[in-house]
């Protein structure tokens, strides 16, 4: 079988799934739950170190950015300014490049600022970074947001946390429909299902935290989250049949008694 | 204590009296701070880890220093 490898800003991935790192118990749990979600890459924020207490687990101790990607993101900025500033201190701390974008515009429904989310999009790229967007399903934003350059299109499915699934599978099919980069169904995922719905649209991958972290058996879910994607993504390759209202029987008359 | 000697910074909020001549690779030191996982601002302006020797701190300096932590 053809092999089908996933790219994003020419670096190469098997795996399709996408997974976040916060909202666990703790490390050790995260980096559990990675493994077995088969993920390459993850989400991971900025923070300030605690200087006070040097006992505090550090994150790279745990999950090695050296087999896995680290895909830093701007968790919690609502102003271009502080993600561009966030973002040049990622990279600052290991030459990341390939950077996940998110400036949220309330806090309430952590909707993005659409805005603001381009005009950082515009000064990342030209400053050399692979941006790899979080937006809204609007189809007209995101073609801007591609038109500016940015290395994937990262819809939500519905808000950040909120486990709702795709809300919006007319938007999500329009902008596969006219999305040339990878397209990345980020925030919302509940259960494997919309995982595997995010999948047969035909999107590129889908990155899910809370939805693995929070659910009683992260581990177990890590695992349904992992065949969900390469379900979903198998589905959309094989071609499905044409939906029909008409009954059409699977095996033959010719024999009947 | 002489008082003269002694600078005031804040580093990540916290506010530390430190002597004067004191460099950003002496305050890594201090903190015992990994540096190859972390990246620090001076004034919010970001700086080259490969330069800190050669930074000394001036009273009321702003200094952050983060890293990676679980996110989504």
């Amino acid at each position: 079988m053809k092999s089908d490898i996933f790219k994003i800003a020419n670096k190469k991935f098997e795996s399709r799934l996408i997974v976040g790192t916060g909202k666990y118990k703790n490390m050790k749990e995260c980096a559990k739950a990675i493994k077995i979600s088969g993920a390459e890459i993850v989400t991971v924020a900025v923070r300030r170190v605690n200087i006070l207490d040097k006992s505090k687990p550090i994150l790279m101790d745990y999950i090695d950015p050296k087999k896995i990607m680290y895909l830093p993101n701007t968790a919690g900025c609502f102003t271009s300014k502080d993600a561009l500033r966030t973002l040049r201190l990622a990279r600052e701390i290991g030459g990341w490049k390939i950077v996940k974008l998110e400036v949220l515009g309330d806090k309430k429904n952590l909707f993005p600022d659409m805005i603001e989310t381009l005009k950082s999009t515009e000064v990342l790229t030209k400053e050399g970074f692979k941006v790899m967007v979080y937006c809204n399903d609007d189809p007209l934003m995101c073609k801007r947001l591609e038109n500016s350059g940015a290395s994937a299109i990262m819809p939500l499915a519905a808000p950040i946390g909120s486990g709702l699934g795709i809300q919006n599978k007319t938007n999500i099919k329009i902008l596969r429909y006219q999305t040339k980069v990878p397209l990345i169904i980020d925030a919302g995922i509940g259960q494997a299902s919309d995982a595997v719905e995010a999948m047969e649209i035909g999107c590129d991958a889908v990155l899910i935290n809370t939805a693995i972290a929070k659910a009683k058996n992260p581990f177990q879910m890590a695992e349904a989250m992992k065949y969900a994607v390469i379900s979903g993504r198998k589905s959309f390759l094989s071609g499905r049949i044409a939906p029909n209202l008409q009954g059409s029987p699977s095996t033959t008359k010719k024999g009947i008694i | 204590m002489n008082k003269k000697n002694k600078i005031k910074i804040v580093v990540n909020g916290k506010l530390l009296t430190v002597n004067i001549k004191f460099s950003l690779k002496n305050l890594i030191e201090k903190l015992k701070t990994p540096i190859n996982k972390v990246a620090i601002e001076l004034n919010e302006e970001i700086i080259d880890k490969k330069k800190l020797n050669k930074i000394f701190l001036k009273n009321k300096d702003k200094i952050e220093i983060v890293h990676f932590i679980g996110g989504g």
